[in-house]
């Protein structure tokens, strides 16, 4: 992972790695996995999602809340949950340069 | 033989109080005993809060060294074990012996003291854990220590069905006595897990709520934890009549069934086929059900799925049936939910008192039944149902029928 804390991550930089994720839970096409994805097309229940979430969180070393995690229901909205999440961890803890 | 079975004994432990008259006040008082985690550090857990025995003190109930064999689960199995026991006034030393059947449903054991095994091995590198792990972890600790302490020598067993396991424990014993098999039975749940580690998987989950349980109201936003034990004494009504013994109420029917759907995922098909089997095997008709002691685990998914299954079964008369979940005052106690939730319904039937569901904030569309929103009601009912809908779709419902 080389994540510049100085520089503000991407929906482009994140999102392969997001379809990647589900991709590999749900044991589908990579492929099949695109922006505008609902969790629904997907084929998602509420359990898949709970992995889902837990392989992100391993994903990008992130802690995702429930409260902002119950809302989400488009590959694009999670994407975007993520993005700020990695904003937010690297705003309140500031990486020293050269960190992982 | 089909023999109509009476209950004689009652006895319980919970976040609410120690004994059944403590459980029943706060029940009617509409109290919650939900609040901060105490026997485990939950300072890394996204919740603070569960339904806990209040300064639980193993001391004071097993002498000596008596409680090192016993995880708190199968200690707090035999606390409302012995005050179910009492209330029956049997004694097993005799005849009783041999004709009584005990069946607990736990559905985690003793993973508390597993846990703290693991802990020692995993986190400490010690080379060992405690002597006692296995025997404290089996999750028929509790149906074995209860035989042990009674001196009571027929079928003892442990079942295991997640948060249904008390109700298919109970609903077995009933059928038991029902038929024949025993003559008097020992039935209930045990659970105890506030565990760190299970309270870990539960974060998991994300289904537990962050501050408390409101079932049915708009706002829920999960379950909160519990534990505790129940226990009732079982026995065919002619005989508890003949000997004069106190009738607390009686179980009329019993129905189980299994959703074959979704490993977590509650389907409405599965909850209503096991309500519908326990009118059938009561022989009642729906509407002469009077109250529904619901499921009710305060989950986003529950709440709607039992609303329908009870919507489905019921039909109009489902706008005139009060339904409560008294998980909203002792959490959700798991395998032990049942059994907690049985000596409400007693209760409330004999006290001629409706449990509220307290917490209750925000009417639901998808939860419209009359769910005794806060304040306990005065009615006086004759059949009322207990619910219990477990994780892996299996489902387990109780009839009862008030005292004559």
């Amino acid at each position: 992972m080389t994540d510049n804390s100085n520089q503000v991550p991407t929906v482009e930089s994140i999102a392969p790695r997001v379809f990647t994720v589900i991709a590999k839970q749900k044991r589908i096409p990579v492929d099949s996995v695109t922006i505008e994805s609902t969790f629904a097309d997907l084929g998602l229940d509420s359990l898949d999602s709970v992995n889902m979430l837990f392989d992100l969180e391993s994903e990008f070393d992130i802690s995702i809340p429930d409260e902002e995690a119950r809302n989400i229901k488009t590959v694009l909205e999670m994407v975007e949950g993520v993005r700020q999440l990695i904003i937010t961890k690297s705003q309140s803890q500031p990486q020293p340069a050269g960190g992982q | 033989m089909n023999r109509r079975v009476a209950i004689t004994g009652i006895g319980i432990i919970s976040a609410l109080g120690k004994n059944v008259a403590e459980n029943w006040k706060a029940l009617a008082e509409g109290r919650c005993a939900i609040g901060p985690i105490t026997i485990s550090d939950v300072s890394s857990l996204k919740f603070l809060n569960g339904a806990e025995v209040p300064a639980y003190d193993s001391a004071a109930y097993f002498p000596g060294n008596q409680a090192d064999f016993l995880d708190r689960f199968a200690q707090f199995a035999v606390i409302a074990a012995r005050e179910a026991v009492t209330a029956s006034a049997l004694d097993f030393r005799g005849e009783f012996s041999d004709k009584t059947t005990i069946i607990t449903g736990s559905s985690i054991g003793g993973q508390g003291s597993q846990d703290a095994g693991f802990w020692a091995v995993y986190h400490e590198r010690q080379n060992r854990v405690h002597p006692l792990t296995i025997p404290r972890t089996m999750p028929n600790a509790g149906a074995s220590a209860i035989s042990m302490e009674f001196g009571i020598r027929g079928p003892a067993y442990n079942i295991s069905t997640a948060c249904s396991s008390s109700n298919h424990a109970i609903g077995n014993a009933f059928w038991a006595v029902r038929s024949g098999l025993a003559d008097v039975a020992i039935a209930g749940g045990c659970e105890a897990p506030l565990s760190f580690g299970i309270l870990k998987a539960w974060e998991a989950m994300r289904v537990v709520s962050s501050d408390t349980c409101r079932p049915f109201s708009r706002d829920r936003r999960g379950m909160i934890l519990g534990e505790g034990a129940a226990m009732l004494v079982l026995e065919p009504l002619d005989a508890a009549r003949a000997r004069g013994a106190r009738i607390f109420g009686e179980i009329v029917g019993f129905g189980m069934s299994s959703d074959a759907s979704h490993i977590t995922k509650p389907a409405p098909e599965g909850a209503a086929a096991a309500i519908r089997k326990a009118l059938d095997d009561a022989q009642l008709q729906p509407e002469q059900i009077g109250y529904i002691n619901a499921h009710g685990t305060g989950t986003l998914v529950n709440d709607p799925m039992e609303t329908s299954a009870i919507r489905a079964v019921f039909g109009t008369h489902a706008d005139k049936l009060p339904i409560s979940s008294t998980k909203s005052m002792h959490g959700h106690a798991l395998g032990a939910a049942g059994s907690l939730e049985a000596i409400a319904t007693l209760m409330a039937l004999g006290n001629c008192t409706l449990p509220p569901t307290v917490n209750y904030t925000t009417p639901d569309p998808e939860c419209n039944l009359d769910v005794i929103p806060n304040q306990a009601r005065n009615a006086r009912v004759e059949y009322a149902l207990s619910n219990s809908f477990a994780f892996g779709g299996l489902n387990a419902v109780l009839a009862f029928r008030s005292a004559e």
